[in-house]
Order: structure tokens, then C-alpha cells, then sequence
């Protein structure tokens, strides 16, 4: 007997998943919004969201005119990355031109720096450049440096120590490839969690959850159809999202796929448990996209996506604890780019495992006692 | 005459049910209001790109005074810890648990190699976090070069010649990325406020059929989008003056440009992303797929694409068109400059005249989907 209930009880959550899965991909204007965004996003940002510095444009005022600075500018065209837009008499004309953002930086070689150089003094050069994205001015300040050094070891002023640097995971240390494996994780959650959000809100404003309510089915079975969906459709837009990394990107995947599926698994749960309980909170579906998007900024930004989380103040690093999506983040980047093993990112499950095991029954247990 | 009239007393009404409308579920108000403050917050404190102590691992294999002097310059960086580690393979576990996010190691033959004037230090990194890593990179260059001259300076074998780099930086003379950060937080909050304040709008009346219960009425198209956008400009127009007085007081980013025009192209870019909520509730005609829409082409777009984090110098043609196209990039492009470097007025009527096209077209084709048309 048992076991015939056991049966009915799958049959009955099954029928339950099925129509659930159809209500969704029947309508064609669904299935384009659930996974074309994902392909465009994945490519979109695979290119436009990059630190690396490939075209900095720049002003010259040379007031040397000697083979020193000849040379060293011509070392510094030869990167590829600096292009020298324009060559100006003097420093006043500098301002106008980082002023209207034509140049990113404009060099001032002074009229005694051959001279200098020669007799064993210090040749100082002065670099302008425009802060307004500080990021960018530090990484072009800090070839030059590096172009600078490079030219004044060449002529005789050998540091006594060389530092070498080898990159692990990222031989190139390219930013592309530590920001699109956080994409797997990062761009799939923001649509599951809004799709499972207004799942039951959706049913609440239409006024058949009620109907749903008086069936022989009970709010966890009602959980699992309405859950299962949303994880499906996260596992799928992760899917696309990796193989356009995989393949078009031709990012090197080091880990292995059982265990970056294991860990998308229980990181989507976790996303669906956070949208359904705001889904079993809401009445109407403006309220459940409101309080969605009320939560989805703050767990991006403190996510570790963009800025990583070593940065924060300790308060707010405390706070990301309950973030599914910093784990999960983590998680897709130790396994895709470091190799990471079941032990490594071991860590990262206990994360996602608790607050999926809250927030999905505290969900079910809200469909019952917010009836309003 | 009376047309006119009746233009402003069918506004004046829509509006009046708009806003009690607005005020009758007060979910819309409250996330409206709390969810900028949230961000304030987080974007002030949370976000940085600043590394600060950032833990390395140090494998001394030559023990020799030389070799930890070289590498004393480490401890003494302020944005740098030093994990001391017995070896290697210490240092590898370390690093794979990411304990620490570097190892800097002086290998055997260091003093030996020292002598004959080649001496090398190896410098690991977790290219997995590639800022992090080139920040570190720059910090323990910094450190071990600094070390090297006193150990120069002291042998007297420095040439005392060289090239020095003196460097200013305009706008950002300290390089913090709260300056930049900051500024960029008003073109994200008065994105979202746009997009989730109006997406559901229109499609809710859709919905429910009381659109086409409109069409019997005078009700005009343009007047059902005014109506519609006058309460939430008034929110929106909070959330601004929030913004700026965070960014004033409490981030003290300096206003550089007329606080007048910044103002003034907030209100004009809130007013194209109020329309662009409208327009996409209009269109799609079903709360579902506006709210995944508004969802879709608010947030992430204006994070990723309009030059708040991401130079666009950097990025290929093709994703220029693209964010060129976004109007968050020109408003970022504005609030950016107004901010830090001042009002350059070639750049600033460029953008505002562009955010003002945008507004008016939205509006039209917005007023095009609400006409009384079945179907």
C-alpha cells in the first residue's frame, strides 16, 4: 500500500512538472524570451565586457625631439595598443583633448631629457592621464611603466632583480576569462529567478491557485511542479551560455562536467528557492517583479562578478553569505578555470545547499498560510 | 478651446487614478524608494577595485639575508600580506584553497645568481581573478624594485640615472574607484527605477481587458502615456536628488560640472527610461514577457555595455554600435564628465540633444501601441 501511494503521489507530481513545462514552451513568445537572451547576452558581453586595455589613443608633446624619445615613443606605437593620435607643440593644448575625451593620456617629454640622459641624471616624463575610469588610466599608467622600465634597461640601468611572473589558469591573464565562466552562473540566475517568482504570483492574480489549492495535491508537490520548470530552464540557459564559452570563446575548460553540472544543479535550486518564496509572498505579479529586482541588484553587486568580494568591508562580505550567486560564481570559475575537484569547491555547496533547503519549504509552507 | 480643455481635465484624471493607484499598493513605492538606498549603499561601500591586503604566499628556498631583504619590501606594501610558506608545495595548496592569491618565490640559486648580477625572483598569480592579479603584480614589482635600489644605493653600484615616470592623473588625482563608481550609480538607479516602475503598466491593462474598455472614451493615446509617466517621474525625481546628495555627502565624489545640468539631463534620461518601460509594456501586451523584457534590457545592458565598469575604448566595433545605441551610455557619458572633469558643453548638448530624440521618439512609438485598435 505503500508503495502504490508512493507511485500515485510521483504520477500525480509528474502530470503536475508536465503540464507546468508545456504552459511555458508552448507559447513561441515564451521560448524566444527564456533562451535567445542568453545566446545575445553570452556574446554580447564575451566582448564588450573586458578590462584589457586594446586601444588607447594618446598625445605627444615632445619637446626633446632627440633618438632617445624618438625611440622610446616608437617602442611604445610598436605595442599595438597606443596609438599616438597627435603630436602638439605644448602643454596647454593637452586639456582640451582629454577634456572632449579624444585622448586617454597625453606624454610630456621635456625639452633636456637627451641631455640628461647622457650625462647619468634622472630623466623625468610626465604622463597626464584622464581619470575618469580609473581603472583604465591605472592599467595604461602601469604599461607605460613597464615600456619606461623596459627602454631604461636597454640602455645600461639593469635592476639587479627580475621579477618573473607566471599566471595560473590564465596564462594571458585575460579578463574575458574570468568574467564569462561568472556568466554561466551570473546570467542564467537573473531570468530563473524571475521566471520562478512569478510563477505563483501569475496563478494568485489570475485567481487559479486556489483551484490549484483544492486539488488532491499537496504544497510540496505543488513546490515541485512549479520548481522543477524554472531549474530546467536555468540548467538550459547555463548550457547555452557554456558552450558559447567552450566553443566560440574556445576558453579552456579544465574541470570536470559532472561536477560544474552537480554544483549548477544546487546553485539554480538555490536561485529558485529565493524566487519562489518571493513568489508564495506575492500577490500580484508587479509585486513579485518588484521585490525581484528589489533583491537581484544587491545580489549582483555584492556577487563578486564585477569587484571581487576580498574588497568589501567585512560587514558586507558577512552578508554574502546567504548570496547563492557568489558561490556559484566561485564555484564556476574553480572548476572551468582552475581544475577544482569535489574537495576544493566543497566549501561553496554548503552555501547554496542551505539556503535552497529554506527557502524552497518555507515556500511551500507559504502557499498554505498566505491566503489573502 | 475646448479641445484643449478636455486634453488637460482627461490628464488631470488618468493622472489622479495613476497615483492612487500607485499609492493603493504600496509595493511599487516602497521598493521604488528602498531600492536606490539599498544601492547607495553598496555602491559606496561595497563595490571597490582597490586590492587591499591581499594575502601572498612567500617561499623563501634561499634563506639568505639578501634574499629576505629583497622580499621585505612586500610586508611593507600596504595592499599586501605576506603568508610566510616552508615550500612549494605548501604554497601550491595554498593557493589552490585560495588562501592566498599569489606566491612570490626566491629560488635556491638566488645569491649565487645575485653575484653575477641576474638575480630572478618568480611571481605566481590566480589568473582565474585577472584585475586581482595585475594589481599584484604592479604591488610586488613595486615592493621587490624598491628593495633592489636600497640594495643598490647601499653597494654604491647604482647609476643613480634613469628614466622616472612622474605621473597625474586629472579628474581622479588619487585613482579611487568609488570616484567612478559612484557617478555611474545614478545612470544604474534611474535605469531600474524606469524599467520596473512602468514595464507592467500597459501590459497589466491588457490583461485585464479595462485598455479596451478605454477605447470607448476620448481618452487619447498621448494622454494615457503622460498620465502614466507624472507619478513615476515625482519618484524618480526623489531617487535622484538621493543619489546626488549620497554621492555629495556621504561618498564625497566632488561635483566638478553645474549641478543645474546634471539635474536637468537626470530628468531628461529618468523621462527616456520611464518611456522605455511603457514602451516595452505596450508592445509585449503580457506582464510576463515585459517584466522579463524590462528585466533584460535595463540592468544588465546598462552594467555591462554603457561604459560604467567596461572602457569602451577597449571593446570591438561591433559592441560599440551596439552601446552607442543604448541611452545609458550617453547619459553615463554625461553624468561621468559632469561629475569629475566639469560641464564641457560640446559634450554635454551632443548627449542631451541624442537622450531628448530618444524621449520623443519612445513617446511616439509608445502612444502608437495604446491606439484603439481590436484585434
Amino acid at each position: 500500500m505503500p508503495m502504490a501511494d508512493l507511485i500515485a503521489w510521483l504520477a500525480q507530481t509528474f502530470a503536475l512538472v508536465r503540464k507546468e513545462i508545456l504552459a511555458l514552451v508552448k507559447d513561441p513568445a515564451n521560448r524566444t524570451i527564456l533562451f535567445a537572451p542568453a545566446l545575445m547576452q553570452a556574446l554580447l558581453f564575451g566582448y564588450g565586457a573586458t578590462y584589457d586595455l586594446t586601444h588607447v589613443p594618446y598625445a605627444v608633446v615632445d619637446q626633446s625631439q632627440g633618438a632617445a624619445s624618438t625611440e622610446l615613443l616608437a617602442r611604445l606605437d610598436g605595442t599595438g595598443v597606443f596609438r599616438r593620435e597627435t603630436t602638439l607643440a605644448s602643454n596647454a593644448q593637452i586639456g582640451d583633448l582629454i577634456d572632449s575625451g579624444k585622448v586617454l593620456l597625453a606624454i610630456s617629454i621635456p625639452s633636456d631629457f637627451e641631455h640628461r640622459l647622457t650625462v647619468g641624471d634622472t630623466a623625468p616624463i610626465q604622463i597626464i592621464l584622464d581619470g575618469r575610469n580609473s581603472s583604465t588610466a591605472g592599467a595604461a599608467a602601469g604599461q607605460i611603466g613597464a615600456i619606461v622600465a623596459d627602454y631604461g634597461r636597454s640602455l645600461g640601468g639593469s635592476p639587479p632583480i627580475t621579477v618573473e611572473r607566471r599566471a595560473w589558469y590564465n596564462p594571458n591573464l585575460e579578463s574575458r576569462w574570468t568574467l564569462m565562466p561568472a556568466m554561466i552562473a551570473a546570467l542564467s540566475f537573473l531570468q530563473t529567478l524571475l521566471l520562478s517568482a512569478l510563477s505563483v504570483a501569475r496563478e494568485r492574480e489570475q485567481g487559479t491557485f486556489d483551484q490549484l489549492l483544492v486539488t488532491p495535491l499537496n504544497p510540496m508537490q505543488i513546490l515541485i511542479g512549479k520548481a522543477i520548470p524554472s531549474i530546467l530552464v536555468g540548467l538550459i540557459q547555463s548550457t547555452i551560455i557554456l558552450l558559447i564559452i567552450r566553443f566560440w570563446f574556445q576558453i579552456p575548460m579544465n574541470g570536470s562536467y559532472w561536477l560544474l553540472y552537480l554544483g549548477l544543479v544546487t546553485f539554480t535550486a538555490a536561485g529558485v528557492g529565493i524566487g519562489m518564496s518571493i513568489s508564495a509572498l506575492s500577490l500580484t505579479m508587479q509585486q513579485a517583479m518588484l521585490y525581484t529586482f528589489l533583491l537581484v541588484m544587491p545580489l549582483m553587486l555584492l556577487s563578486g562578478m564585477l569587484t571581487p568580494v576580498r574588497n568589501m568591508p567585512q560587514i558586507l562580505q558577512l552578508l554574502t553569505y546567504v548570496n547563492p550567486l557568489r558561490f556559484g560564481i566561485d564555484m564556476v570559475r574553480r572548476i572551468y578555470l582552475e581544475g577544482a575537484v569535489f574537495a576544493d569547491v566543497a566549501l561553496d555547496f554548503i552555501p547554496m545547499l542551505a539556503v535552497a533547503a529554506i527557502t524552497l519549504p518555507l515556500a511551500a509552507w507559504l502557499f498554505r498560510n498566505r491566503l489573502a | 478651446m475646448s479641445s484643449a480643455s478636455g486634453f488637460h481635465r482627461r490628464l488631470l484624471a488618468l493622472t489622479r487614478k495613476e497615483v492612487r493607484q500607485l499609492l493603493r499598493d504600496k509595493s511599487n513605492l516602497f521598493v521604488g524608494l528602498l531600492l536606490p538606498l539599498a544601492l547607495i549603499l553598496l555602491f559606496g561601500y561595497g563595490l571597490s577595485f582597490d586590492v587591499k591586503d591581499a594575502p601572498v604566499a612567500i617561499v623563501l628556498e634561499d634563506r639568505s639575508p639578501a634574499a629576505q631583504e629583497a622580499v621585505a619590501g612586500i610586508g611593507g606594501s600596504p595592499y599586501l600580506v605576506p603568508v610566510a610558506a616552508a615550500n612549494m608545495d605548501e604554497a601550491v595548496r595554498l593557493i589552490r584553497a585560495h588562501k592566498v592569491e599569489a606566491i612570490v618565490r626566491v629560488p635556491v640559486d638566488f645569491s649565487q645568481r645575485r653575484a653575477a648580477g641576474d638575480a630572478r625572483i618568480q611571481l605566481i598569480v590566480n589568473g582565474a581573478d585577472s584585475t586581482t592579479a595585475s594589481a599584484i603584480e604592479g604591488y610586488v614589482n613595486g615592493g621587490i624594485q624598491t628593495a633592489s635600489r636600497h640594495i643598490m644605493d647601499r653597494s654604491g653600484s647604482g647609476s643613480g640615472g634613469g628614466i622616472t615616470l612622474v605621473q597625474r592623473t586629472w579628474f581622479n588625482e588619487a585613482g579611487v574607484s568609488t570616484w567612478y563608481l559612484v557617478p555611474g550609480l545614478l545612470v544604474l538607479v534611474m535605469t531600474l527605477i524606469g524599467a520596473f516602475l512602468t514595464s507592467l503598466l500597459i501590459a497589466r491593462e491588457w490583461e485585464r481587458g479595462t485598455l479596451e474598455s478605454l477605447f470607448v472614451t476620448p481618452v487619447r493615446p498621448l494622454e494615457l502615456v503622460l498620465s502614466k509617466l507624472a507619478p513615476y517621474v515625482v519618484i524618480g525625481a526623489i531617487d535622484m536628488v538621493m543619489c546626488l546628495l549620497a554621492a555629495r555627502f556621504l561618498f564625497e565624489v566632488p561635483i566638478r560640472g553645474s549641478l543645474i545640468v546634471i539635474i536637468f539631463a537626470s530628468l531628461l534620461y529618468l523621462i527616456v527610461a520611464l518611456l522605455l518601460g511603457l514602451f516595452i509594456s505596450g508592445t509585449t501586451r503580457n506582464q510576463f514577457a515585459a517584466s522579463q523584457m524590462a528585466l533584460l534590457a535595463s540592468f544588465m545592458p546598462a552594467m555591462m555595455l554603457s561604459g560604467f565598469v567596461f572602457d569602451l575604448r577597449n571593446v570591438p566595433l561591433v559592441i560599440q554600435i551596439v552601446s552607442q545605441l543604448l541611452p545609458a551610455t550617453h547619459f553615463m557619458e554625461l553624468v561621468k564628465s559632469l561629475f569629475l572633469a566639469g560641464t564641457i558643453w560640446p559634450m554635454v548638448l551632443k548627449n542631451c540633444a541624442i537622450l531628448a530624440a530618444y524621449g520623443v521618439l519612445l513617446a511616439f512609438v509608445t502612444g502608437r501601441t495604446l491606439r484603439k485598435r481590436l484585434d
